[in-house]
């Protein structure tokens, strides 16, 4: 089976022709999100990280926005800047350019303001969509395809449905010679040693395990029960009584195949098969995790209704919850009606509407234009 | 007919229920690799979890055929379990020694 994509200079495969507008600190977001709005074809990554923080995280956020730029669903990008910011703008934009796709910068203190550099950036990125806007889809055979997964706002259906369509699909991808990803690491506690069991090699397992047991002892260090956080309240009104129960129904999203990779927060997944990108639950982290990661697409499962999209990604949203989906269909894509189904079928049905979205098809976020405001995750204080 | 319960492994000692169940309803299912039934004691509500079996304060909770926490109280056959009798083992800073 095939796809029509984007072909990019470094053979990556886009699934959409975006200029990204990326933001490089919290004080550039109002100028990012402007110049986004004047220019139709662009696509925002706004944040609020990028200034005053320890050194570990400025490295976090450098590595994320680098990552998240060469996103191969990005057709040229334009790194916006304040000037004065911990965040080094060309840094970013010189770790965009490698991947050989066109990379502009702007600062508004060096352009005479806010003004100024959003008659500046607006012009350029007018330029770059106008060439953007003449590369062709052309087609691409499934094994080019990087998908990623999610489960959120989850409930007992999503451990039982929906979480485990999106494994089949991932499953399905893999053997095509694709590639998958996932993260979440909080919700593998209680759960972890079944992943581990599924690891390429026993570094990966180990890095698997102990990514669990660093969670782990930073939500311990804030001495209380994680109960509320995680699982949330409504995780809990939807049945899943503990974090073992939930992360159980959780990791089931990532299929059964063997995991070939293990990589940090904000790192781009080298080569193909199924890799882990350490991360939190939580939407905004997370689906930022999975851009910086490279994906084209993202899966995402949800009981009780998620609303997320991400400014470049498309999110397709499934459940297997039909009160969910009836009273939730302005952003809820796919239901699985299991009564109707097997769950192997719905994954071969699942994974057709992944290649019609990689081949530009809209899913309902994305025309609603829904997931704005991502993040990015960092772990020490604000200075 | 549609499926009322649902038991994930065989060696799972609760069930989770796939439509809202009432006290007093009895259930057949296959559980510890025999036919068994059980007789609701309290509601359940739809994607919600009841024993199958007795369990012990200080015992795991068995679904997914993994532990998911353990037992706060006494469950008897057919009791709901949920945060009233059930606690996670995990990410639990508020008890000094905590794993993790």
């Amino acid at each position: 089976m095939s796809f029509l994509g984007y072909r990019r200079p470094n053979d990556a495969v886009g699934v959409r022709n975006h200029i990204g507008i990326i933001s490089t600190t919290v004080c550039a977001t109002d100028l990012a999100l402007w110049i986004s709005q004047r220019v139709h074809g662009t696509a925002p990554f706004l944040h609020s990280q990028g200034c005053c923080q320890t050194k570990p995280d400025l490295e976090t956020v450098t590595r994320t926005l680098i990552s998240l730029g060469c996103n191969p669903n990005l057709a040229g990008v334009l790194v916006v800047g304040l000037g004065c910011e911990s965040i080094v703008a060309d840094e970013v934009a010189n770790g965009i350019a490698r991947s050989g796709k066109p990379v502009a910068k702007i600062l508004a203190q060096k352009l005479g303001g806010i003004m100024g550099a959003l008659a500046e950036g607006v012009r350029i990125a007018q330029d770059m969509v106008s060439k953007a806007s003449q590369i062709k889809r052309e087609e691409f055979p499934d094994s080019e395809l990087v998908i990623g997964v999610k489960c959120g706002a989850s409930d007992t259906t999503s451990g039982l449905v929906s979480n485990p369509v999106a494994g089949a699909t991932f499953d399905l991808l893999l053997d095509q010679g694709g590639t998958c990803v996932f993260g979440e690491t909080t919700e593998f506690m209680g759960a972890e040693h079944i992943l581990a069991r599924r690891a390429a090699t026993p570094e990966i397992a180990q890095r698997i395990i102990k990514s669990v047991a660093d969670i782990e002892q930073r939500v311990n260090a804030m001495g209380c029960d994680m109960r509320g956080g995680q699982p949330a309240g409504g995780n809990i009104r939807g049945g899943l009584s503990t974090i073992e129960e939930k992360s159980l129904g959780a990791i089931v999203k990532s299929g059964t195949r063997t995991i070939n990779g293990f990589y940090e927060y904000g790192e781009r997944v080298d080569g193909k098969g199924l890799f882990i990108v350490d991360s939190p639950g939580r939407e905004p982290e997370i689906l930022t995790a999975l851009a910086a990661a490279g994906v084209q697409v993202i899966l995402f499962s949800t009981g009780l209704g998620a609303p997320q999209g991400f400014p470049f990604v498309p999110i397709i949203k499934l459940t297997g919850n039909p009160n969910t989906y009836q009273g939730l269909s302005d952003y809820i894509d796919i239901f699985i009606d299991i009564e109707n189904s097997t769950i192997v079928q719905a994954g071969q049905e699942l994974y057709q509407e992944a290649l019609r979205v990689a081949s530009g098809k809209q899913t309902k976020a994305e025309i609603i234009n829904y997931g704005c405001f991502p993040n990015i995750l960092t772990v020490g204080p604000i200075i | 007919m549609k499926q009322k319960v649902v038991v994930l492994n065989s060696r799972d000692n609760v069930a989770t229920a796939l439509v809202s169940l009432r006290a007093g309803d009895i259930l057949e299912l296959e559980a510890g690799g025999e036919t068994r039934t059980v007789k609701l004691t309290g509601d359940v509500p739809f994607g919600h979890k009841f024993s199958l079996f007795e369990i012990e304060p200080d015992s795991p909770v068995i679904k997914y055929g993994e532990v998911i926490g353990l037992a706060t109280a006494m469950i008897n056959t057919g009791d709901y379990v949920h945060i009233h009798n059930l606690v996670s083992a995990r990410g639990r800073g508020d008890l000094k020694g905590g794993k993790g």
